[in-house]
């Protein structure tokens, strides 16, 4: 391929580029011919695109089916307040075009899906995985490994981090790493467990500078190792990756078409027993037995951070790591009702308590966030 | 024998807050063991009913991939370092 020439606005615009040894106008000729595609424009997805819209990649293509809620502004610098209620899409497109106009910007307003994945995919130099589930993170692995593209990973949670580059012809992928994923419920999202704002800065920077590395071939790009970063401790520690030769998607090949990844994570099938429905309670019921003085246990199972925001009134604290234990102090003869923030943790406390033999327990549904809307607005929402 | 075991902040709140914690036992599985007799909740994330380590939690044994050094089965010296990673998905 002839590679592009740069104008004389580009080699201004990239001059601290082209006096690196290591970079030239040779190197940056091959940032303008990349085609890399990120996948997600939320925390990691936004440090991603900016910097590798500054850096002058070509060709960024960008998948996102969200709009910009007020409690992404934390962390995802590429939208704004403005924004809010607006497509992450269009504002990705503005900041990007004013970043950098020369960036051929391809976006994909659409959920990920083993439908839409090989050909979405098709054609880019790189995939940088930028999602915030295990499902799309099996599905973005696999369909790199069909396809030959290296996946370049990073994923956060509270005040750590992952990165590394997957899929490559020499080096394992995501599925050498963990086989399996956690059961559902297990490891909480961003959104129930919290994550420090600045830190998919950090690990979006890092998969930037890998991706930037393999485009431009210097370095030694993460592959077939895992950086590990500990914001609090500021340390980062490497440990090595190897290709598992039973991998079924690199090893093996038994994968040779993508699979049904909600399932595979064990989502949205429910149990054909019925064993995981549990009783619910809409808050407008609550509120009426709370203003008729009804006699029941009012249980708050998440964390002391977030009843420090607010609650409801005359709940107790139990965080659901203490459950067990102070299952111990309740009356299995009362009314218990469970809340957290959006009914998933309490439900998973109804379970709990069922199991212990508590028979008169109920969820209530949508949690804190559901009170706040039909009952009580002054309770904030987060 | 001892080794020392690095937690992540999300399991070291399982431990007393300690993100690193001495261990002892002949074998990563035993080391294993003892921090789950000593931290229960902490070994029910660590390993699973019949002991076995989870498909989404890695160790790493002086930073190499401990499942190919025989898993649980790794023999383990004083002053070995095992740095214990889950899955994580955010994003």
């Amino acid at each position: 391929m002839v590679a592009p020439q740069l104008s004389q606005d580009e080699i201004l615009r990239y001059s601290r580029h082209l006096i690196l040894p290591d970079v030239g106008v040779a190197g940056q000729q091959k940032l303008k011919a990349a085609r890399v595609l990120l996948v997600g424009a939320g925390g990691l997805g936004s440090p991603l695109a900016l910097y590798l819209a500054a850096a002058g990649v070509g060709h960024l293509g960008l998948v996102d089916f969200d709009v910009v809620d007020l409690t992404n502004l934390q962390r995802q610098i590429l939208h704004g307040t403005a924004d809010v209620g607006r497509p992450k899409l269009d504002s990705a497109r503005k900041r990007i075009a004013d970043v950098n106009p020369n960036v051929r910007l391809e976006t994909y307003e659409t959920r990920l899906t083993a439908a839409n994945a090989l050909e979405i995919f098709r054609g880019y130099d790189l995939v940088v995985d930028g999602t915030d589930n295990f499902a799309t993170r099996y599905l973005v692995n696999d369909a790199c490994v069909l396809l030959g593209i290296p996946n370049v990973y990073g994923s956060i949670y509270r005040f750590e981090g992952q990165a590394s580059v997957f899929a490559t012809a020499e080096g394992p992928c995501y599925r050498c790493l963990y086989r399996e994923p956690p059961p559902p419920g297990l490891v909480p999202s961003c959104a129930e467990g919290g994550v420090l704002g600045v830190l998919p800065g950090l690990i979006g920077v890092i998969q930037a500078t890998e991706a930037i590395k393999l485009i431009l071939g210097i370095g030694q790009p993460l592959i077939g190792r895992l950086l590990l970063v500990d914001a609090l401790g500021m340390g980062f520690r490497t440990v090595q990756l190897r290709r598992d030769p039973e991998c079924p998607a690199c090893g093996t090949r038994e994968i040779r078409a993508l699979i049904d990844y909600e399932a595979f994570c064990g989502i949205g099938a429910p149990d054909p027993s019925g064993a995981d429905a549990v009783p619910e309670v809409t808050p407008l019921e609550i509120a009426a037995r709370l203003g008729r003085h009804e006699d029941f246990d009012l249980i708050d199972v998440r964390e002391p951070s977030e009843w420090a925001i607010g609650r409801l009134p005359g709940a107790r604290l139990v965080p659901l790591g203490t459950l067990p234990e102070a299952a111990a102090g309740f009356d299995p003869s009362r009314d218990v009702v469970v809340y957290c923030k959006g009914g998933v943790r309490s439900a998973k406390a109804v379970r709990q308590l069922q199991e212990k033999g508590f028979r008169r327990v109920a969820n209530l549904t949508g949690g804190i966030l559901r009170w706040s809307d039909e009952v009580d607005p002054t309770v904030p929402k987060y | 024998m001892a080794i020392t075991v690095h937690l992540p902040s999300v399991l070291a709140r399982l431990a007393d807050g300690r993100r690193a914690l001495e261990a002892s036992g002949d074998t990563l599985g035993a080391a294993v063991g003892d921090l789950a007799t000593r931290y229960p909740s902490l070994g029910e994330r660590l390993r699973d009913k019949e002991g076995n380590p989870y498909p989404f939690v890695n160790y790493y044994l002086n930073d190499e991939d401990a499942r190919f050094q025989g898993g649980f089965e790794a023999s383990v010296r004083d002053g070995d370092e095992v740095t214990v990673v889950p899955a994580i998905a955010g994003g």
